[in-house]
């Protein structure tokens, strides 16, 4: 018998919207990168120049992107169950940012 | 009337698959399978396909439909303008026409031990379960092997080899089962199990059961990871 | 299907520290990015790290790295079709060249 095997597609994660928002998702640790790096950069006392700020504000928006996806696809492994009831996923998502907020709020607190 | 257009495959005569159109006459009632029916039945005899229930139990119907993993009995033509394009299952190899090749994915199903272990003497009566624990993995039962996430899912198209979706959520389904003793560490764990998954999760759109694939192959995720850590724990 | 030998795989905790980091890097960078790569540059506030912080940071910083070459790493190998086997060392290489930077720059 001989079977027809399709070949690869190179472009796969061009053929759907839905794919291409997962590459999107994934290239968000590019920012994650970039953030981390800076942040050393700004602890050492160093100015950080203006003309980064573009640059930083693609690598915020990455950042958020992540925190959303992350936070919110967490649930998925976290499956949690009390005496046979499992906790619906909007409440651990809504514990995640709410977590997330109490975060942010201390960590600005911090720095500032 | 509406067009089909339908992918042909000849082994032996086609090279590779070509399209063929087909007229089908209009009904409101029609899934994209009465109308594949219709063809066979009176116009063109040789179209092959794999069908049986009708009625999205048996698992066998699924196809390619205008790009995306459908059951072709609960997909209706009423709700398509236009040609209506029907290939194989994207990511299995072709037999015939719309028929691939499921043998690679029965050995991925038997591969995970689909059945509940047990040691010891077997027992005197029924094993009993609560409400509570039949709950627990019964999301992970409904699954009719339809293998749609596995042509939604570009990790099993890019790698064959990859244990894919719906077998690790068979898994999982005896694995949470308060009756089982078995361990399927040594099958899920590996790099072609578990952690060949990047979580695109859309194995769990294309499902037609609501199994949630993705959800279980991220929850083996961490059991493993756990355990790999601190093996004397059993999440 | 013949049963494979059991095989050690590094994953499971490569995956940990991608969770991990991915979790950290959610709730901590956004907020610190705002302030320290956007609003401090423009004149707005004047941010520093307390000196009690740094070791955090540090770890912090660790785990985002990895976090980050972990998913660069899946994500080249499935849309460049790159082997995992070039891959993996170039991306956690780099990663942890990038932690013994932040190390010898802040301590
Ligand atoms: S998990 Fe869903 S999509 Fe996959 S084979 Fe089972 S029923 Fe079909
Ligand atoms: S024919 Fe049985 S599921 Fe469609």
């Amino acid at each position: 018998m001989t079977y027809y095997t399709p070949p690869v597609d190179r472009l796969w994660w061009t053929r759907r919207r839905s794919y291409f928002v997962f590459v999107l998702r994934e290239f968000t640790s590019v920012g994650v990168a970039w953030s981390a790096l800076l942040l050393v950069y700004a602890a050492k006392g160093n100015e950080i120049p203006v003309w980064l700020v573009p640059i930083n504000l693609i690598a915020l928006a990455a950042c958020v992107f992540h925190a959303i996806t992350f936070l919110s696809l967490a649930p998925k492994a976290t499956v949690v169950r009390l005496d046979g009831w499992r906790v619906p996923d909007y409440m651990i998502v809504g514990g995640n940012y709410g977590l997330w907020l109490f975060a942010s709020l201390v960590l600005a607190w911090v720095v500032l | 009337m509406t067009v089909l257009e339908v992918s042909r495959y000849r082994p032996g005569i086609d090279a590779e698959p070509v399209f063929q159109r087909y007229e089908v006459p209009d009904n409101d009632d029609w899934a994209v399978l009465d109308g594949l029916n219709y063809v066979k039945d009176s116009v063109d005899g040789t179209l092959s396909f794999r069908w049986s229930c009708r009625m999205g139990i048996c698992g066998s119907c699924g196809m390619t439909v205008n790009g995306e993993p459908r059951l072709t009995c609960g997909t209706f033509l009423a709700d398509y303008d236009g040609v209506v394009r029907v290939e194989p299952l994207h990511g299995f190899p072709v037999i015939r026409d719309l028929v691939v090749d499921i043998e690679p994915f029965l050995e991925k199903l038997s591969s995970v031990s689909p059945w509940l272990i047990r040691s010891g003497e077997d027992p005197a009566s029924e094993f009993a379960q609560t409400p509570a624990q039949l709950e627990a993995y019964k999301q992970y039962s409904m699954c009719i092997n339809c293998m749609l996430c596995y042509s939604a899912c570009p990790v099993y198209v890019l790698d064959p080899d990859f244990l894919g979706p719906a077998a690790i959520a068979l898994a999982q389904r005896y694995n949470l089962d308060s009756r089982d003793e078995g361990d399927r560490f040594d099958v899920l764990s590996t790099d072609e199990g578990v952690w060949g998954c990047t979580f695109v999760g859309e194995c769990t759109s294309a499902c037609p059961k609501h199994v949630d694939p993705a959800e279980a192959i991220q929850r083996y995720k961490l059991t493993a990871a756990v355990r790999s850590v601190l093996p004397w724990v059993r999440l | 299907m013949t049963t494979k030998a059991k095989r050690r795989t590094p994953e499971p905790y490569l995956w940990l520290l991608f969770s991990g980091g991915g979790v950290i890097a959610a709730l901590v960078l956004p907020v610190l990015v705002l302030i320290f790569g956007v609003l401090a540059p423009l004149g707005i506030g004047d941010p520093a790290f307390p000196s009690w912080t740094r070791w955090i940071l540090l770890i912090v910083v660790f785990l985002c790295l990895a976090h980050a070459a972990h998913r660069i790493r899946f994500t080249l190998a499935e849309t460049l079709r790159l082997p995992h086997r070039l891959l993996a060392p170039v991306a956690y290489g780099l990663a942890l060249a990038g932690t013994v930077v932040a190390v010898i720059a802040l301590v």
